[in-house]
């Protein structure tokens, strides 16, 4: 039997619309009190790995990770090992692209680590790359990071800034088995829009656990596409907060969750400030024996957000037996005076209806369930807006498919 | 000449940790160019009919035999039955969210002709065929079934058996939910096909009026998971009048 849990959490009773008007009110404040987005990690965001005790693995953070299969990044044993990961920047002219000490005052302006594994790879790299797009600068080419492991342990740090006004497309493409910790930081100056692709294609044994950041500044869009395929144990911590307002955040993930894999995806958008908008949707497909997906999205809109419109989703479709999803959405509202809040969360089989209906018109089994799964991917890979990459990804998922019904 | 043959059917579901036996022996054979009507009140099996002979999975065949031209229906999966000509009109189309009608009726028609449509002669089809059916072309970039209106998928569902071509055509209540225009511009989508000739039509529906547009050469009463009376087209009108009350549990003795 396949396993679906879906436990959606909300400061509100009746989520999955707006409140009403007006309603922080104590009991809402109750409700969160129990278990807040803020309160719930075990320990206060830091840079310092030793302000972060050990997990054990039952802190609310860690609960759904198999810390045994991390290969030593959350207790201290992964030592880098120099050569483990090499990253190679391809960037179009007018792109500033650097590598910086730890002193560089750039690093960490975007968010603190969260957990554990974020802090040790704070608290471990050497260096760390800043790729710059100068203000006004508007991007016709993609920035290209190539993340290739050669089978050791490394810790990453990455900053992408965009200036004022400045538009770039980025895609960071994660191949190779590597055991690795990474922060990115996206900063993202006043009316300037940034879309990062972040795309996870390991090899079977890769370990990675990466804290994303993006500091959205005032009327400017960031759109996040989170595409995992690979690795033995992913997780990922897609974070946003807002400099200014009128800022917009796009988050779009994909999964393809095989046997024996655990891909898990934590997001957070803080609505910190007035009048910005968010939507969150995360689709994806399990198949084979323990096949894991994690997903945990954290909404949080404070009470000084007004105006705030957010949405966040997340659909997963269990393709065989023995796959498990837990998807936890979690919406905590502390002002009334939004524009909008929902969420949604959906866990199904694959649809035996759809079946007979698309092989009632002469379809065989295997290309019927290649539609419906394509189809159920379609409209997350058209958001993408890369052309090589889209079509690289519908080739991965057909592969993906190919390995469960052809 | 086509030919479906259903001999001594009974089908079984599985309801309640429970096996109830749906239909209790139907026979009836459907030839090429034929229409027959099959009508009956809620709950008589008419649908699972049309359902069992498509091969969906929750019906299972307890006895009796299917076949289409002497080929055995029953070993056939429900991809394999299309193929072999049998074509079934939904009456709660499926939706298939991410597929495009275009894609759908593309990969639907490769399937079925066995090898893709030209495609420029194709489009050209496609364009025709659901401007006589009244549907928008923006329709065709639509997903599956996804948020059409009843009436809508029931066009669908015509524009399909048009396309397709099948050689035994079974219409599960094609008529419900759908206004008189909507009835008519659908009707004539079937009468397009039955006038080619090379069709068998097995009609299921509740009520009378769809016979005003499609005219059926035969019609059956259907009870209690079999039919209970067969005539010509004069039973639809004595239904029409007297209702199905004399079909009414052991009552089959009209």
């Amino acid at each position: 039997m396949a396993e679906a849990q879906n436990s959606p959490t909300s400061g509100f009773a009746a989520a999955g619309g707006p409140p009403p008007v007006g309603s922080t009110t104590a009991g809402s404040i109750a409700v969160a009190a129990e278990s807040t987005v803020a309160t719930r990690m075990s320990a206060p965001p830091s840079f310092d790995v030793a302000d972060f005790p050990v997990p054990h693995g039952r802190e609310e953070e860690w609960r759904f990770t198999p810390l045994e299969r991390l290969r030593g990044l959350h207790d201290g044993t992964a030592v880098a090992t120099g050569e483990g990961v090499k990253t190679a920047v391809e960037a179009p002219e007018g792109v500033r692209v650097e590598v910086v000490g730890r002193d560089d005052a750039r690093l960490g302006r975007a968010g603190k680590p969260v957990d554990r594994v974020a802090a040790q790879a704070y608290s471990a790299f050497e260096q760390a790359s800043v790729v710059t797009v100068p203000k006004e600068t508007v991007l016709t080419e993609p920035i290209r990071i190539a993340v290739h492991g050669e089978g050791g342990a490394a810790y990453n740090h990455q900053v992408i800034e965009l200036g004022a006004f400045a538009e770039a497309v980025v895609v960071i493409d994660h191949t190779g088995d590597a055991v690795l910790a990474a922060n990115v930081e996206y900063v993202l100056g006043d009316g300037a829009k940034l879309t990062v692709v972040s795309i996870q294609d390991w090899d079977d044994k890769a370990v990675h656990v990466a804290q994303h950041n993006a500091l959205i500044g005032r009327d400017a869009s960031f759109k996040s596409v989170v595409v995992t395929f690979g690795g033995d144990l992913v997780r990922l911590h897609p974070r946003v907060a807002y400099a200014g307002t009128g800022g917009e955040a796009e988050l779009f993930g994909l999964y393809f969750t095989d046997a024996g894999q655990h891909q898990e995806h934590r997001l957070l958008v803080d609505h910190n400030v007035p009048h910005c908008k968010s939507n969150v949707a995360y689709k994806g497909a399990l198949q084979g024996d323990d096949a894991h997906a994690v997903w945990i999205g954290d909404v949080l809109i404070q009470a000084k957000a007004e105006g705030t419109d957010t949405y966040e989703m997340n659909r997963n479709l269990v393709l065989t037996d023995g796959a498990r999803v837990d998807s936890v959405p979690n919406l905590e509202i502390e002002t009334g005076e939004i524009v909008g809040a929902g969420h949604a969360s959906a866990t199904g089989r694959f649809d035996d209806e759809q079946l007979f209906y698309l092989m009632a018109r002469g379809i065989p089994e295997q290309d019927a369930r290649r539609l419906v799964v394509r189809g159920f991917f379609a409209e997350l890979v058209q958001q993408i807006g890369v052309q090589d990459i889209e079509e690289r990804l519908i080739a991965k998922i057909e592969e993906e498919l190919e390995a469960s019904v052809g | 000449m086509a030919t479906l043959e259903i001999r001594d059917l009974h089908v079984t579901v599985e309801a309640d940790n429970a096996t109830k036996e749906i239909l209790k022996g139907v026979d009836l054979t459907v030839k090429q160019g034929e229409t027959h009507a099959i009508m009956g009140p809620n709950g008589s099996g008419k649908s699972t009919l049309a359902y069992a002979l498509a091969g969906h999975p929750k019906y299972t065949v307890s006895g009796g035999t299917v076949t289409l031209d002497g080929e055995d229906v029953l070993e056939m999966s429900v991809d394999e039955r299309a193929r072999a000509g049998l074509f079934l009109a939904m009456q709660y189309p499926v939706e298939v969210p991410g597929v495009s009608v275009s894609n759908f009726l593309r990969t639907s028609a490769t399937a079925i002709r066995g090898e893709a449509p030209k495609l420029r002669t194709w489009v050209k089809e496609v364009k025709e065929t659901m401007e006589r059916l009244h549907m928008d072309p923006a329709f065709a970039e639509r997903n599956v079934n996804e948020g059409f209106s009843g009436g809508e998928k029931k066009r669908h569902e015509i524009l399909q058996l048009e396309l397709l071509k099948p050689k035994i055509a079974i219409l599960d209540e094609t008529d419900s939910g759908l206004d008189v225009d909507a009835l008519r511009i659908v009707s004539e989508g079937v009468n397009r096909v039955r006038e080619s000739g090379e069709v068998g039509t097995l009609l299921i529906t509740h009520y009378t009026r769809i016979l005003r547009y499609i005219k059926p050469d035969y019609v059956h009463v259907f009870a209690d998971g079999r039919i209970a009376e067969s005539g010509g087209a004069e039973l639809a009108d004595k239904l029409e009048n007297e209702g199905y009350e004399a079909y009414a549990k052991g009552g089959a003795s009209a």
